[in-house]
């Protein structure tokens, strides 16, 4: 055999072999074909048919809110809502005429259900009703069989036990808008609902959580045969709040009977809100379970802005409340002594304009601490034209005003405390002297929130650092609140503010004083505390010469904004306040009296009592749980 | 034309005319390839939802043009071939070499040159070049010489490199496939079998020292094949999804245009690696067996083109393209089927891909060459001279 041959045999044995092992492989496949698809048909039928895998994400629990003392301000309900897959349901319009037997369904939510089904693909479930009873989920699931395509699913709905009286610092939530949509897959879940206000916004990462995953297997009728793999995801963290609702409520109501008002109470020495309050308000429940057009726009059109939290974003002219930074300003610059006595014959002129003190006939040889507790206008004038505006306005920053006081909610105004510079950038015109002693009373183009007159009698009363406030309470790991980073130095003397805070005492102690038929009469919580009453108009020469109409008998629009700032106890202060309302008429008359009462509820309550570390100085502390009031 | 005949201008042999070759072209052959390719049209039109673009038009345009060069490439002297067995071989190395330099990433690994109009992918390439270059170095050596351990050296490089290279890149799938064809042409070239024996042992020892080689991505597909259920919505899913479709197709199939999972996007890769499930979902059991038959009787035809050729290069060639052919279709639908872990081979002449294709057809054409000049004698040695 020629080595040739040998060779092609051997290679045509071998390629024989190989052909059959390649046949046989073949055979293989043939064989896995017929048992896929012959023996195994079925099977993969119904799972073509039925089985679909989905990845579904479930909302995480959205953190609670709690007051101070652990009361819940915000909650979940469970919401029980109906949904409807179209492809289930067969003819959708039948289905839904044999619920609207069980649930009544609007036609606003007829239409908009049959909009969604349309919309979406015809096994996305769409939501029909939210918010059933337990009778109707009893009804529901009697009568499912005839409901083909309804389920009903079991949801989260926001809910604010005490409604209007924290519906400010709460904010509210609603559903994610186009521009809130970040990378976060949990947001585009129809239903989902994000903070837009308030409490809820600001603290939106810690309250939201994190989206859980389940990958299920659903078969054509929807109903999850098996859960595949599961991600529980993380709950919203809780958040305490520095409010105490028992003293939220009580200011919310107290403030209730004027139109529109704000008040702040806060701790002196740590900045903590007690309670914010801001009049009218309005009940944040409404927006979960969906509210009517109507109300929407009672809400939106109402002159006194119930939707505003004014504490924080109304500005208003402080008038007297600010002769204190101007009295401390004279002081530190050496500018007017401890002895220093102005002259008031009832208005002071400057070039050829004269400037009137509230009081016609004068105050005559008037102290410092008299020109406080009788808010003598022309003492002021005289002091501020002696020191000039920038320094008064650098005063008055260290007090916070004129600046953000960088509270933990969104949407805080600064107001405004006016220099030369500013003037110059902000209108292109100079100075004028005159408008340094309008700004000493407080008037022309100075603005003020509530919360920064809050902060500015906080400070006063502390007289050590640049209190700094805010609604959320810091807690440590162990669950004890964490001391705060000291604040600033507030770089003020304690000889002038022992003078600025003697001139407060005597407004509500003195005989004289333009609170004093304000004065809280429980012994050891007595408060000083300052009145303003600003000017919404422009008082003309000539009526001042006719005498000025009285605010009861100007339309309301016009009549005089009514502030009050205070602090209590006077020996030991712990707490402050700053009321302020909208054309109240007068600071003595109309915000004094609300200022003592809530004081007075507030150091009776003695919110500060547990968070006080080290108990030291302080005559309120107690030890944790043991409630009541304060000495 | 003219080049095809110079080309052809042989002494030795009874020349042939350039018309009696294409009569000579084996034409049932090429009747078994349009078919094939035609059910590949149809189904990436269905792939489409029932649209030429993006896929059918552009796969037609590449077939025609793949079926010329086909006609071409079986028209060239197999001696011609037997010449540029090396160089062509040495040119796929340098272009799977420049890979690694120029190469970009697509679909997660190494695998494309960007030639401006069509991106090569020089790994099919090699899996041709490395047939051609195998059957070149046995064209030679009787079955003695094969033998002999130190005849083994050189095609043991010849598949090695490249394989490894390809491993690199990292593409398991075709460094597997070079492996299978360099051992089958080891084979029916006559190596004794214990060597074979030897080498699986050994690779079967060194499984533990591969593994710990494997990208993880490489480890997570052989893991979720040897248990799908591991991981039912990566890579198992996809596996999961195409058992689902060809089982629900049944005997008769669910209709052209029909599928329902592949067109609920249920199945991934749907126009290229998963091409073969549509068919059977929508053609069913009868469908999938009838395009096994064609596949089938084009692997017939290529063994028997190899035993009758008269030379021991053109039986070489052919049986190895063959084999290569053969792993194409075996690995692309026991792959859809879950016999094996998800490797990325295409179904020949019917996956969506243009290097793919045009290296399928160059391989036939090559088998074809041989047919035609099966009774060309080539001497063992010094077969240079009569050319």
């Amino acid at each position: 055999m020629d080595r040739e041959t040998e060779r092609y045999r051997s290679l045509t044995r071998r390629a024989l072999v190989l052909g059959g092992v390649q046949t046989g492989l073949f055979g293989a496949l043939a064989a896995r074909m017929y048992y896929l698809q012959v023996v195994e048909r079925e099977r993969y039928q119904v799972l073509a048919e039925e089985n679909r895998i989905n990845i579904r994400l479930s909302v995480p629990s959205r953190g609670r809110i709690v007051d101070r003392f652990g009361v819940p301000l915000a909650v979940n309900n469970q919401n029980f809502r109906v949904v409807l897959v179209a492809e289930e349901a067969g003819d959708v319009e039948e289905t839904l005429d044999r619920l609207s037997r069980i649930v009544t369904l609007t036609d606003f939510e007829r239409r908009r259900a049959l909009r969604d089904i349309g919309r979406r693909r015809a096994f996305v479930p769409v939501t029909l009703v939210e918010n059933l009873g337990w009778r109707q989920v009893a009804r529901l699931e009697a009568n499912a069989p005839r409901l083909p395509g309804i389920s009903i699913e079991v949801g989260e709905l926001r809910h604010y036990p005490h409604g209007p009286a924290t519906a400010h610092i709460l904010g509210h939530v609603g559903a994610v808008s186009e521009s809130e949509l970040t990378g976060d897959p949990v947001l585009a879940l129809p239903g989902f609902r994000i903070g837009k206000t308030g409490v809820e916004r600001q603290l939106e990462e810690n309250l939201r959580g994190e989206a859980g995953a389940s990958q299920v297997e659903v078969n054509a009728l929807g109903r999850v045969i098996r859960e595949l793999q599961r991600d529980e995801g993380t709950p919203g963290a809780d958040v305490r709040l520095t409010i105490d609702i028992g003293l939220q409520e009580y200011v919310q109501d107290r403030l209730r009977a004027e139109r529109s008002a704000a008040a702040v109470i806060l701790d002196v020495e740590t900045g903590e809100v007690f309670a914010m309050a801001s009049q009218p308000s309005f009940d944040p429940n409404q927006f979960t379970t969906g509210i009517s057009m109507d109300a929407w726009n009672g809400l939106v059109n109402d002159p006194h802005g119930p939707l505003n939290n004014k504490a924080i974003t109304g500005q208003y002219a402080p008038g007297s409340t600010f002769k204190m930074l101007v009295a401390l300003a004279a002081l530190e610059e050496g500018v007017i002594g401890p002895g220093y006595q102005a002259w008031c014959p009832g208005f002071l002129e400057l070039g050829n304009h004269r400037f009137h003190c509230w009081r016609r006939g004068g105050h005559g040889w008037t102290a410092l601490a008299e020109a406080i507790s009788q808010s003598c206008d022309v003492y002021f004038y005289e002091v501020s034209r002696r020191i000039g505006i920038e320094k008064i306005a650098a005063m008055a920053h260290r007090f916070g005003l004129g600046l953000r006081t960088g509270i933990d909610l969104p949407g805080e105004k600064e107001g405004l405390m006016p220099t030369r510079a500013w003037k110059q950038a902000a209108l292109g015109q100079p100075w004028q002297p005159g408008e340094t002693l309008i700004a000493a009373i407080g008037q022309g183009y100075v603005l003020a929130t509530p919360l920064q007159l809050a902060v500015m009698a906080a400070r006063i009363a502390n007289g050590r650092g640049q209190v700094r406030p805010r609604v959320t309470l810091r807690l440590g790991e162990s669950g004890d609140p964490v001391a705060d980073v000291p604040p600033a130095d507030l770089g003020v003397s304690e000889a002038s503010l022992a003078l600025v805070r003697d001139g407060m005492v005597r407004v509500t102690s003195s005989p004289t004083g333009t609170a004093r038929w304000a004065q809280i009469d429980v012994a050891g919580m007595e408060m000083a505390g300052k009145t303003g009453t600003s000017q919404v108009r422009r008082i003309s020469t000539a009526e001042r010469l006719s005498g000025i109409i009285r605010n009861e008998d100007r339309p309301w629009r016009l009549r005089d904004h009514a502030l009050f700032v205070a602090y209590a106890p006077i020996q030991t202060p712990r707490y402050a306040a700053a009321v302020v309302v909208e054309h109240g008429g007068s600071g003595s008359r109309t915000a004094a009296p609300i200022a003592r009462d809530i004081l007075l509820e507030c150091q009776q309550r003695n919110p500060a009592r547990q968070l006080v570390a080290d108990a030291g100085a302080d005559a309120g502390a107690r030890p944790a749980g043991s409630g009541g009031s304060a000495p | 034309m003219s080049l095809i005949a110079r080309l052809d201008g042989s002494h030795d042999e009874p020349g042939m005319r350039l018309a009696e070759k294409v009569i000579q072209l084996p034409w049932t052959l090429v009747l078994l390839i349009g078919l094939l390719a035609a059910a590949g049209f149809a189904m990436l039109y269905s792939a489409a939802h029932g649209s030429m673009d993006p896929w059918a038009s552009r796969q037609i345009m590449r077939f025609a043009l793949g079926v010329a060069m086909m006609v071409v490439v079986a028209l060239v002297d197999i001696r011609l071939w037997l010449r540029l067995a090396y160089p062509f071989y040495f040119l796929a190395f340098a272009s799977l070499l420049a890979v690694e330099v120029v190469g970009f990433t697509g679909m997660g690994a190494q695998r494309w040159i960007d030639l401006g109009i069509l991106q090569l992918q020089p790994s099919e390439i090699m899996k041709v070049a490395m047939v051609l270059a195998l059957a070149r170095y046995f064209h030679g050596p009787t079955l003695e010489e094969v033998w002999r351990p130190s005849r083994l050296i050189v095609p043991a490089m010849i598949i090695l490199a490249p394989a490894g290279l390809v491993l690199k890149q990292p593409d398991l799938g075709t460094a597997l496939m070079l492996l299978m064809v360099g051992g089958a042409m080891l084979f029916i070239a006559g190596v004794r079998l214990w060597k074979f024996a030897v080498v699986v042992f050994a690779g079967l020892s060194s499984i533990p020292i591969v593994w710990q080689s494997l990208h993880d991505y490489q480890r997570d597909r052989i893991l979720t094949f040897l248990d799908p259920e591991r991981d039912p919505l990566g890579a198992g899913y996809h596996i999961l999804q195409s058992k689902i479709a060809l089982g629900s197709g049944g005997v008769w199939g669910k209709g052209f245009l029909g599928g329902t999972q592949s067109h609920l996007n249920f199945l991934p890769e749907r126009q290229t690696d998963f091409i073969f499930t549509m068919l059977a979902e929508e053609f069913g059991l009868a469908g999938g067996l009838g395009l096994l038959g064609l596949y089938f009787l084009v692997l017939v035809h290529g063994v028997a083109i190899g035993l009758t050729s008269r030379n021991h290069f053109g039986r070489m060639l052919a049986l190895g393209l063959t084999t290569n052919i053969f792993l194409y279709v075996f690995i692309n639908i026991a792959m859809v089927m879950g016999l094996i872990p998800v490797v990325g081979v295409p179904l020949p002449l019917i996956s969506y891909g243009g290097t793919a294709m045009l290296a399928v057809l160059f391989a036939l054409g090559l088998i074809m060459s041989v047919y035609v000049h099966r009774e060309t004698r080539i001497p063992r040695r010094d077969f240079r001279a009569g050319i």
